[in-house]
């Protein structure tokens, strides 16, 4: 198929679903099942069209065309632009093709450097995610039952404090820690314990211990909050009736709290995942993160449309993540997203 | 009650650990940025200096990152504070229907990898602005500020949405029974009333914008911001300067904390005593009647 | 100035469920006008259908004469109080007074002039600096009687101001509120649920039941005079004997019951056979033998000084209440007695429709 004729019909497809809705609206109006003011009448003219003109601007400019456009170009082939909108510009699954089989001249079955990449991010995010949860729940726990007052106060500035320091510095002190002159190797070798430094950095330590203290933070408030809501009276209760502490926690503060693990987990998860800062500085030469390749497709390969296909690829798993996270915790977007 | 005791322990040493996961690294790294040593470490200190800062501030690309960065940050709040404005005043009045379809629209950002927002951005942009002629659009610090407003925006909404949940909507109908029109209800009676919310919204877009890197390194194109010029400078090698721009950045936040908290604690204090002269005046008053 | 507000035929739906049906009614310049009725009654829809921030499904609001269909609340010469009062909380006293004068376009001095009179018509003189959050629930009810009053109304609405206030304040808010409207003279609109506000204060009260306006009279009429079950029993408290009319004359009817056989006023004329309710007022009800008479055992006997409410229950499980003053002696408790009442001050109705 023709790939001229997409970015036409791209670009119309947010309109006409704006113009679906609003026929909808206006046929319900009419048969009186919505009443009450219209929207010009409760907001008037000037501040109306402000509103439409900023949420259109930035609902269809900023979120959605972008989006439309990045998936389009990944269908699209790699072509010198002057062959663009040409006879060979045509529709392929070229680019996603490359990323299960290499490139056509490759002699190797499948490209194992990328699928093993992508695999590896996806589990070492999850594996960040139930760590980041385990690290922060009695946490989130203490603030929100147990600590009260001036201390809660303290500890929500100590928490908020470290993370205004950009995700690259908190990186790079990690990179102070674990390099081989760095801190660590410098304890071990100075109490007997190694001759030699360690690797930590080629051995990926670092990077996973990076990936995981950067996004500490958004796994504490959402489980925070959840918690805060739970009647204290409850966990009393289940005191009195003689729970043991870990009952208590799994039957009745973990399921009360769902909307907040589920929250936490989505944002580390998807932060994690898509994470550059963390694999670019502590990474190894070797090291396999999935986010990195992305960024060589378009910036050392200059293929966008086959930067464009990883990245959909990556948002898609995403995708899959907050669905399952829903389907599984049977939760709305609303819960997760507050 | 030994065992309440052995747990009270557990949880300090708990919390005291948790702390310094936290802060330990930053600490470590924050005093190498003193240390002579032309390669950040503390062990061993060699002696005390100051000369990183100077390296630090004479960094011409370092400073013209940090312009950028400003002018970026400066943007994005121009852009994400009206757009999460009228996202959430949207939010509460569009047609039930379409709600929870307009939520997942603009809440998407939020959910997004920013690179991907970063790489969407750069190619919508290019192609749209190559078509309509209007080239000079397609400029890194305007891309940076766009990708980075689209999710930012979703941020002030969440923040606008938690504050307009507690407006009383009888204010602005007395507003527009004493006359005022609608544009003058939305000036005199709304904006004021989500003022401290547009601040704290306008302080969490610049620094969000501030510290990003993922959507920037895509979307800035060839220029540069503080965070791309650090991150270049970082995977090139380490040096203490790093450290130092991480001591000033650190320094700065934790002022601005105190100075927040002090503003906070004032306005407490001043609310706590205005409750107290309506309860005299409520004792009063039903003392007379 | 001050106009008639007229309501011509109004009806306000809200998707399939009837707000307001078919209201006419003609409030009179310059009079203090009540809607009463329990919650959802539709009293409030009226109320905001006459600000303006309703628009009606059929049917006209006129106000001195000018139908007000596609005027705004904004240009209406109408202004409301509301039930939380809607002071601006991020003005003063003052500016919150000044508002209206405000965004009329009115200079400052002359809106300061204005603010200080109105600050003192409502005992407020050295407050107006204050913000709204450093004043007593009675104040900021003050200040809002005198933010609506700055901009001038024809016609001033209420919407249950005074039910947040302290009982004793109450009470005190309502002689100053009635003293208000009859030192402004302008129309006052006032809804309540509560009946001695509506009584105490109001020349005319209109009873309002799902979405139907029962009767409008003023408050002997109301409490005497009731045309429908419905007032009967909402206005006041009222005795209710349920039975079938066997006989009408000149004015006056019998019903049957199983409680017996009672002759009382038909002044809606009902005629033989039909189904009926009817009223007697606890002060109505006395012991011993009149000429309708009928037993019961005395239940409760509840002393409150001046007055003494006393419970009485029937063979057939008719709880009846009577009220006695001062001097009169209260029966034995757990004893049965004799209660009777006389004819004139008995009305017999058609029962409610509503359940």
């Amino acid at each position: 198929m023709q790939a001229a004729l997409g970015h036409p019909f791209v670009i119309a497809l947010p309109f006409v679903v704006g113009v679906l809705f609003w026929l909808v609206a206006l046929r319900e109006r009419r048969r009186g099942l919505i009443t009450g003011q219209t929207f010009f009448q409760r907001n008037g003219t000037a501040v109306g069209l402000f509103l439409i003109a900023a949420v259109a601007f930035w609902a269809v400019f900023m979120i959605v065309l972008p989006q439309l456009f990045m998936v389009e170009m990944s269908f699209r082939p790699k072509l010198p632009p002057s062959a663009i909108g040409g006879p060979r510009d045509l529709y392929t699954l070229q680019n996603y093709h490359y990323f299960l089989f290499g490139s056509p001249t490759s002699s190797a079955e499948w490209n194992f450097i990328h699928i093993k990449a992508f695999f590896l991010t996806i589990l070492a995010s999850i594996l960040v995610t139930i760590g980041n949860f385990l690290l922060c729940y009695p946490l989130a726990f203490y603030m929100a039952q147990v600590a009260n007052g001036a201390r809660l106060r303290f500890l929500l500035l100590l928490l908020i404090t470290p993370y205004w320091v950009n995700e690259i510095l908190r990186a790079f002190a990690f990179r102070v820690i674990f390099s081989s002159g760095g801190l660590i190797n410098k304890l071990l070798l100075a109490a007997g314990l190694l001759h030699e430094p360690i690797d930590f950095l080629g051995m990926d330590v670092g990077m996973y211990a990076g990936l995981s203290y950067a996004y500490l933070l958004l796994m504490v408030f959402p489980l925070y909050n959840a918690i805060e809501n739970l009647p204290k009276a409850q966990i009393e209760a289940a005191r009195d009736l003689g729970a043991p502490w870990w009952h208590i926690h799994v039957f009745i503060v973990m399921p009360f709290a769902k909307p907040g693990i589920a929250s936490g987990c989505t944002l580390v998860f998807m932060l994690t995942s898509g994470a550059l800062a963390a694999p670019l500085v502590l990474g190894g030469p070797r090291s396999l993160w999935f986010t990195p390749i992305v960024y060589d497709r378009f910036y050392q390969a200059f293929n966008w449309p086959q930067g464009s296909a990883y990245a959909f690829i990556l948002l898609l798993t995403c995708i899959a993540f907050v669905l399952a996270v829903m389907r599984f915790g049977k939760l709305s977007l609303g819960e997760i997203t507050r | 009650m030994t065992s309440r005791s052995v747990l009270r322990v557990i949880v300090g040493a708990y919390l005291v650990l948790f702390f310094a996961y936290l802060f330990g690294p930053l600490i470590i790294m924050g005093i190498t940025a003193f240390n002579t040593a032309p390669y950040p470490t503390v062990m061993p200190f060699e002696d005390f200096t100051l000369k990183w800062f100077d390296i630090l501030f004479r960094d011409k690309d370092m400073m013209l990152g940090l312009q950028n960065s400003l002018k970026i940050g400066a943007l994005v709040v121009a852009i994400s504070v009206p757009c999460g404005l009228a996202g959430a005043m949207v939010m509460q009045q569009v047609y039930a229907r379409a709600r929870s379809f307009y939520y997942l629209v603009v809440v998407s950002p939020v959910l997004t990898p920013g690179v991907i927002i970063g790489i969407s951005t750069v190619i919508f942009w290019k192609d749209f602005t190559g078509a309509t002629g209007t080239g000079f659009l397609y400029d890194g610090i305007i891309l940076a500020a766009l990708g980075q407003s689209s999710f930012i925006s979703a941020y002030c909404m969440l923040i606008f949405l938690s504050r307009l949940q507690r407006f009383d909507r009888a204010l602005e109908e007395a507003g527009l029974d004493l006359g005022a029109s609608n544009a003058q209800v939305f000036r005199h009676i709304l904006i004021p009333y989500l003022r401290p919310a547009v601040l704290s919204a306008a302080v969490m877009a610049f620094l969000s914008s501030f510290e990003n890197y993922n959507t920037t390194t895509f979307a800035i194109l060839a220029d540069k911001t503080l965070t791309t010029v650090l991150a270049g400078r970082v995977r090139q090698g380490s040096t203490p300067a790093i450290s130092a721009l991480a001591v000033t950045i650190i320094g700065v936040t934790v002022a601005g904390t105190v100075v927040y908290e002090l503003l906070k604690r004032r306005e407490d204090a001043r609310k706590l005593r205005e409750m107290r002269t309506a309860q005299e005046a409520e004792e009063r008053e039903l003392a007379v009647a | 100035m001050t106009a008639d507000v007229e309501l011509d035929g109004l009806t306000v739906r809200f998707g399939s469920f009837t707000a307001v049906a078919d209201a006419n009614l003609r409030i009179r310049g310059g009079e203090f006008f009540s809607f009463l009725g329990p919650s959802g009654c539709g009293k409030t829809t009226i109320l905001r259908t006459i600000s303006g921030f309703i628009d009606p499904t059929q049917g006209a609001v006129r106000i001195g004469g000018q139908d007000m269909r596609g005027i705004g609340a904004n240009k209406r010469p109408t202004a409301l109080i509301f039930q939380s009062l809607a002071l601006f909380p991020m003005m003063s006293v003052a500016d919150n007074i000044g508002y209206g004068l405000r965004v009329r376009g009115v200079g400052k001095s002359v809106r300061q002039k204005k603010v200080d009179e109105l600050l003192h018509l409502v005992a407020l003189g050295d407050q107006g600096a204050k913000k709204v959050d450093e004043l007593s629930g009675g104040q900021r009810q003050r200040v809002a009687i005198a933010r609506a009053l700055a901009v001038e109304p024809q016609v001033l609405l209420l919407d249950e101001p005074l039910s947040a206030l302290d009982l004793k304040l109450r009470q005190h808010m309502r002689n100053e509120l009635r003293a208000i409207q009859k030192r402004v003279g302008i129309t006052f609109i006032y809804i309540t649920h509560d009946q001695g506000e509506a009584l105490t204060m109001s020349d005319r009260i209109a009873v309002m039941n799902r979405g139907r306006i029962e009767q409008v009279g003023d408050g002997r009429d109301v409490y005497n005079a009731p045309r429908t079950a419905f007032v009967a029993s909402f206005v006041g408290e009222n005795n209710a004997i349920v039975g079938f009319v066997t006989d009408v004359a000149e004015g006056m009817a019998v019903i049957e019951g199983k409680l017996g056989r009672f002759r009382a006023t038909n002044p809606l004329g009902l005629k033989k056979g039909a189904l009926a309710t009817l009223f007697v007022r606890p002060e109505a009800l006395r012991f011993g033998a009149a000429d309708n008479s009928l037993a019961a055992i005395t239940r409760e006997i509840a002393y409150e000084g001046n007055l003494t409410h006393v419970g009485l229950r029937t063979a057939e499980d008719t709880h009846l209440t009577v009220l006695l003053s001062a001097g009169e002696a209260a029966p034995e408790m757990d004893a049965p007695a004799s209660v009777g009442f006389d004819a004139a001050r008995a009305i017999i109705l058609p029962p409610r429709q509503d359940d």
